[in-house]
């Protein structure tokens, strides 16, 4: 029996280089399957099949048709989702991006039971935009699905950097609007968090894990070098009286560009939706009626509408309203094809209305929209703004229903006791 | 049934070199074709005193080979080979093994000794021969000494052999009464005195009864501080290696043995033989081990709850301890520096020194301030070494506020002495102390940093200078620059490294090439520098980063068009090819990412190219660090990588059937997940070659077991990357999957390391079932996977039973638990809401602290609303 060896290193760093590359590795690759399987997690409720995008796709007929594919109809469609998107380049990626935010209608009416049922939030003036934090970048595309910043971020997955918490290299989307004045991004709605989706989570929910999930990255912090922007959760309300009132003329860091009124009960539907829903008014907003190229508010409203087949003009929405035809052979002259987006003034003759539904319009061509248009206007669009013209609806309006609703409350409690 | 053996083994260890390979196929040859003739003609050789003494001991050696072997499957065959001889067989070789014990020849004896333990080690856990202990132990009292000192040494090779749960207490107390006996200095013989004192150092693991019993512990402990005390040189350094071992098993018992235990073991640091020396100051450094980690664990509060509380006995000597330990750092080596292997008292002390530092925290620095003051600039360079020495010993484990002024002052000083003194070894231990400054002491967690603009251009200078010194020297500032970089690894974008970015890189490589850079490790710590300069690098030099990329290639390239070389320049050949390719894994990392990644992508066809070559070289280190670069380079490249897989398919499954070298195993399995998440669904082509790779690697008994967990989750890789072409591999990864399962429930951990590796393979396999139901969510198969549920449920619902799962199979049990739900619906509704995991287990993690955990759990609450609301 040998005496036992006590050598120890000496002068030696504990772990080797190789070892160093070896855990580093594992760690990439553990990071890398985690944020796989979150993905996968995720593509049920966000799947779109990319085959299909056609001109004329539509995300919500797409997301409809993914029960279809568990009974079988259709196996052999390449699954698409946010990661593979972020691959896309040009203009396929504005398309495709350009489909992804949920919409409001503009409030053309007010809807029952506010109180109980909605948030209102001031939405801040600026781009809106969705912002993508994944494998290290933040990326950010305004409505059109072109990008607007490629930067940095605290938020998940959102920058090259060690150390940070949680499974760095998942990723998030955040409904947001950059507000140019101080440079940050204000946060209106989560889409999906640290991989997880949120799409079919109801508008509480999401803002719940929004105002407590958003401040834990440091997101909300002043601006770093791994963090080139600061971003903030904008403030909800319950819509009742007193949350109306913070939301109309409380003050805030940003500039307000009207009231956004959200369901509680919606999930984060993409595309136009009625369960969210924007107003606005000279007090909280500077652009009520919309401007032309040069800012300035033209005498006459002007509306965009989609060139579909046999010269029918269409809003946005879906099932898109039909406002009027073009002549074919005008349109053939013109050089006007399918799926086009034409400016158009509306006339004296004005618009027409039936029991609340559009009846008929005077309609003056002017020409093919500006080409950074991805859609046409909404319905909800089109007759909010003739309203703004001519007999708005007013943020008295809005009180008078909530105390309404209230009112109707009590005596219906007291009959009921009876 | 025995045979003549003698001629058979003398021939075996004949010069002649045909005579003994002949001999050796005889041998081999024999134990073949008649196992039981073979071992007993051994042993009756080993046994019998008339034969030579070459042929008894290779005897024995051979019989021993026939009992055990490393690798692990081996071993097992060897052991079941050993119980299946007939009882008379294993009877007359037991018989032969205890009469050699009292053979006039010692190596005989010693060779005797050790066969019997590997008997002993097979057969005690069966429960046969158990007269053995009895029969060693009965009369050992009458035994004449050479016999006695046998008998013990066979003693200590049981005890190291065998494991204590199978010996029982009654055997135990009477192996250390015999063995504390015949270490007493009654014993008048110092071969049995030397023989007990080393067995004991054996069976201290079998003696916790004893050391939790005050008066047997007194007895034991005084019998070995007395053993320290021997006139007999070797007999006082095994009873040092007897104290060495009871500080770390037995520290909590310590305190009364503290005092005396001091005094001997300074007694032998000043005045002893170097051999016994180096044991007491292991003593010490043991003792620093135990309250380091105590330390760590705890946090210095010693809750109610932890196990053994630290006594601090470091804190308590160490105004004694501490000049012991001063003292032994004058005693330096020349060249001491120069050679890999030496060590000696100086190194060590202050390898004690610094350990006590860790253990002490700020306490120490007065202790140690007045010697370096007085001795820094001291005209004999082992009064400066010594120093320096004490100085970087000490600068892990005091706070940074404790050593922030003395640091600051000192720097200027070191980074002088690194350019203006003569001596070698100061200067290899200054810019070794300059490397644990940095690496203690300077990045973003210190408040007021050191290196500051005015500083650092002179730093890098003074250390891109001494790059150009003595190997040993060179590659300590190397080791110094990795430091330095690495404490600018948060630094945001203005590093202040970036006006000397190039000038480092450039010196970094001139040292790599330096002709003398195979002395010293230097080439690998150029390299290791260089990798720690680029990972810690900013956006600001990706460009220079950049360049890099083809000089390395070229490099990696240079190796390959090597000419005819000798083993010896082959093999430092392959090193060199393996730090290469570890460089470009590192710069693929930082580089391979946007916005740097299509510039860099323009090299990946080269660099492919030059990894294949690497692993047509079949050196394991180079194949191993070429793989782990593919991987970052699959992950930098996407789906792309699909046009490299023809070519590399063959390494990859290279890599996979290579059970002997089982990192490069484990490597590859890993990079089968890179190319998977690349590739998705393009990987469908290699899928059958990787997947029947997997599965044969499972089924093998000669994989180390660290490899299996990970395969698991490679099937989830698979699965998630193939979707429901995953179908074919349903029917032979799922009963593996299952039966593993079953055998990952219930490992109620016999220790930690066996807790700890359960758990991997239970997170290996719910990976794997992830996976599994992900890949098919969505698709018409999903149905397959329907029989699987029941089973999938009940496993997650007794590893929660359990109670021994970590957070991070938690969080992926509990995202199986969402993935089944979500991809099952409501076929298993019924079935997730018998499961306890589907409520309690589920709560737990809702209420989880770890919000990874708590968001799965989020997630999984969900899907199974979902899937029992339809």
């Amino acid at each position: 029996m040998a005496p036992h060896d006590l050598r120890r290193p000496f002068k030696r760093r504990p772990i080797s280089d190789q070892q160093k590359r070896r855990e580093l590795s594992l760690l990439r690759q553990s990071q890398n399957r985690s944020d796989a399987q979150q993905r996968a997690r995720n593509l049920a409720s966000s799947v779109i099949s990319l085959q299909s995008s056609s001109p004329d796709f539509d995300p919500e007929i797409l997301s409809e048709a993914v029960p279809e594919l568990d009974a079988g109809s259709e196996s052999e469609s390449s699954s698409f989702d946010i990661r593979q998107a972020s691959r896309l380049r040009g203009p396929e990626a504005r398309k495709w991006f350009a489909r992804q935010l949920m919409l409001p209608e503009w409030m053309i009416d007010v809807p029952d039971n506010l109180s109980q049922d909605w948030y209102v939030l001031a939405r801040p003036t600026g781009k809106r935009c969705f912002v993508v934090s994944s494998d290290g970048t933040t990326v950010s595309r305004v409505r059109n699905g072109s990008i607007l910043h490629h930067f940095p971020s605290a938020l998940p997955g959102g920058a090259r950097k060690k150390g940070t918490s949680g499974p760095a290299q998942s990723y998030s989307i955040l409904d947001c609007i950059f507000h140019e004045l101080d440079q940050t991004y204000y946060v209106i709605d989560m889409v999906c968090w640290r991989g997880y989706s949120l799409y079919e989570c109801t508008a509480e929910f999401r803002f719940f894990w929004l105002q407590s999930k958003l401040a834990e990255t440091g997101a909300c912090d002043p601006p770093s070098f791994y963090h080139k922007f600061r971003f903030s959760a904008v403030p909800f309300y319950n819509c009742n009286q007193s949350g109306l009132h913070s939301a109309y003329t409380g003050s805030l860091p940003y500039v307000k560009d009207g009231l956004l009124f959200y369901n509680k009960h919606a999930h984060y539907h993409t595309g136009n939706t009625p369960l969210v829903l924007i107003w606005k008014d000279e007090r909280c907003s500077q652009y009520v009626i919309d401007t032309d190229n040069n800012g300035e508010v033209p005498n006459q409203q002007h509306i965009v509408l989609e060139l579909q087949d046999e010269g029918k003009l269409v809003t946005s929405d879906d099932p898109p309203v039909p406002f009027s035809c073009l002549n074919a052979d005008f349109v053939k002259q013109s050089g006007l094809s399918s799926g086009a987006l034409i400016r158009f003034a509306i006339g004296d003759g004005g618009l027409n209305c039936v029991d609340g539904r559009f009846e008929k319009a005077d309609l003056q061509y002017i020409g093919v929209s500006n080409r950074a248009r991805a859609f046409a206007d909404s319905y909800s669009k089109i007759m909010f703004q003739y309203m703004a013209r001519h007999s708005p609806l007013k943020i008295e309006d809005l009180a008078s229903n909530i105390s309404h609703e209230n009112q109707q409350d009590k005596p219906l409690e007291v009959e009921m006791s009876d | 049934m025995a045979m003549e053996v003698t001629q058979l083994l003398i021939n075996a260890q004949s010069i002649d070199g045909t005579v003994r390979k002949h001999a050796e196929e005889s041998l081999k040859q024999f134990q073949e074709q008649n196992l039981a003739g073979f071992l007993l003609s051994l042993a009756g050789e080993l046994a019998n005193d008339e034969k030579p003494v070459d042929s008894r001991k290779l005897a024995g050696l051979v019989l021993k080979n026939a009992l055990d072997a490393k690798e692990q499957h081996r071993k097992y065959e060897l052991v079941q080979r050993w119980l299946a001889l007939d009882m008379a067989t294993k009877s007359q070789i037991r018989a032969f093994l205890l009469k050699t014990l009292s053979s006039p020849v010692p190596d005989v004896r010693s060779t005797a000794s050790q066969v019997i333990a590997k008997v002993a080690g097979i057969e005690l856990p069966q429960k046969q021969w158990p007269e053995l202990i009895g029969s060693l132990l009965s009369n050992i009292h009458q035994l004449p000494a050479h016999v006695k000192q046998a008998t013990l040494e066979t003693l200590g090779y049981l005890c190291e052999e065998v494991s204590p749960d199978v010996v029982e207490q009654e055997h135990v107390n009477k192996i250390l009464t015999a063995v504390v006996q015949g270490m007493n200095a009654a014993e008048g013989n110092n071969d049995v005195r030397l023989a007990a004192t080393r067995a004991l150092y054996m069976a201290l693991g079998f003696a916790q009864a004893n050391f939790n019993n005050d008066m047997e512990r007194d007895y034991i402990m005084r019998v070995v501080c007395e053993a320290t005390l021997s006139p007999e040189v070797k007999i006082r350094q095994a009873a040092f290696e007897c104290l060495v071992s009871i500080a770390s098993t037995y520290y909590e018992k310590l305190a009364h043995y503290m005092q005396d235990i001091f005094n001997i073991t300074a007694k032998a640091v000043r005045e002893d033989d170097e051999s016994v020396a180096l044991q007491a100051i292991e003593f010490w450094s043991s003792i620093c081990d135990e309250e380091i980690d105590i330390l760590d664990e705890y946090g210095g509060e010693f809750a109610g709850d932890s196990d053994v509380p630290c006594f601090y006995f470091t804190k308590q000597a160490l105004h004694v301890l501490v000049p012991l330990l001063l003292e032994t750092l004058l005693k330096q080596e020349e060249d001491q520096d120069l050679d890999e292997g030496a060590w000696n008292i100086a190194m060590a002390g202050g390898t004690c020194l610094g350990l006590v530092a860790r253990a002490v925290g700020d306490d120490i620095v007065p202790h140690v301030m007045p010697f370096i003051e007085e001795k820094i600039s001291k005209p004999d360079w082992r009064d400066r070494e010594a120093a320096t020495y004490a100085f970087g010993s000490i600068l892990e484990g005091p706070s940074a506020d404790k050593l922030m002024t003395i640091v600051n002052a000192a720097l200027t000083f070191m980074l002088n002495a690194l350019t203006n003194d003569p001596s070698n070894h100061v200067k290899d231990t200054t810019a070794w102390t300059l490397g644990r400054i940095f690496e203690f002491l300077h990045g973003s967690t210190i408040e007021t940093p050191i290196i500051t603009q005015a500083n650092c251009q002179q730093i890098i200078t003074v250390l891109i200078q001494t790059m150009k010194d003595a190997p040993n020297v060179a590659e300590k500032a190397c080791g110094a620059l990795y430091f330095l970089a690495q404490g600018f690894e948060d630094v945001g974008s203005n590093s202040p490294l970036t006006p000397f970015f190039q000038e480092i890189i450039q010196s970094l490589l001139a040292v790599a090439h330096r002709e003398d850079a195979t002395e010293s490790r230097l080439r690998t710590a150029a390299y290791e520098a260089l990798n720690e300069v680029v990972r810690c690098s900013t956006d600001e030099t990706a460009s220079m980063v950049l360049q890099l990329v083809p000089v390395i290639m070229m490099e990696l390239h240079n190796t390959l068009e090597g000419e005819k070389l000798s083993s010896d320049e082959r093999e430092k050949q392959n090193e060199l090819q393996g730090l290469l390719c570890g460089c470009l894994q590192v710069i693929i990392q930082k580089l391979g990412s946007e916005p740097t990644k299509y510039l860099f992508m323009q090299y990946a066809d080269q660099m492919m190219g030059l990894f294949l070559r690497v692993f047509g070289c079949r050196s394991a280190t180079a194949h191993e660090e070429a793989m782990l670069a593919i991987g970052a380079l699959a992950y930098a490249a996407g789906p792309e990588f699909a046009k490299y897989m023809p070519e590399f398919y063959k390494y990859l499954e290279m890599g996979l059937q290579n059970f002997e070298e089982y990192q490069v195993c484990a490597v590859t399995v890993g990079v089968v997940g890179d190319i998977c998440r690349a590739l998705e669904d393009r990987i469908l082509p290699y899928c059958d070659g990787i997947m029947t790779q997997l599965l044969k690697d499972l089924s093998s008994n000669q994989l180390h077991r660290s490899v299996k967990p990970p395969i698991f989750s490679c099937f989830g890789d698979v699965a998630l990357a193939i979707g429901e072409n995953f179908e074919k591999y349903l029917n032979y990864s799922m009963p593996m999957l299952q039966s593993a399962a079953e055998l990952s429930a219930h490992a109620s951990g016999a220790d930690d390391e066996m807790t700890e590796y359960t758990n991997s393979l239970r997170n290996g396999i719910l990976e794997a079932y992830s996976g599994i139901f992900q890949g098919f969510k969505n698709s018409p198969k999903t149905q397959l996977l329907i029989p699987y549920a029941a089973h999938i449920l009940q496993f997650l619902d007794s590893i929660y039973m359990e109670k021994d799962m970590d957070e991070v199979v938690m969080k992926t049990a509990i995202g199986v638990l969402g993935d089944l739900a979500d991809t099952l619906g409501s076929h298993v509704g019924g079935l997730i809401q018998q499961s306890v995991s589907s409520k309690e287990f589920l709560n737990e993690c809702l209420s989880s602290e770890d919000h990874t955990i708590k968001e799965a759990a989020e997630w999984a609450k969900h899907a199974i609303t979902r899937a029992i609301s339809v």
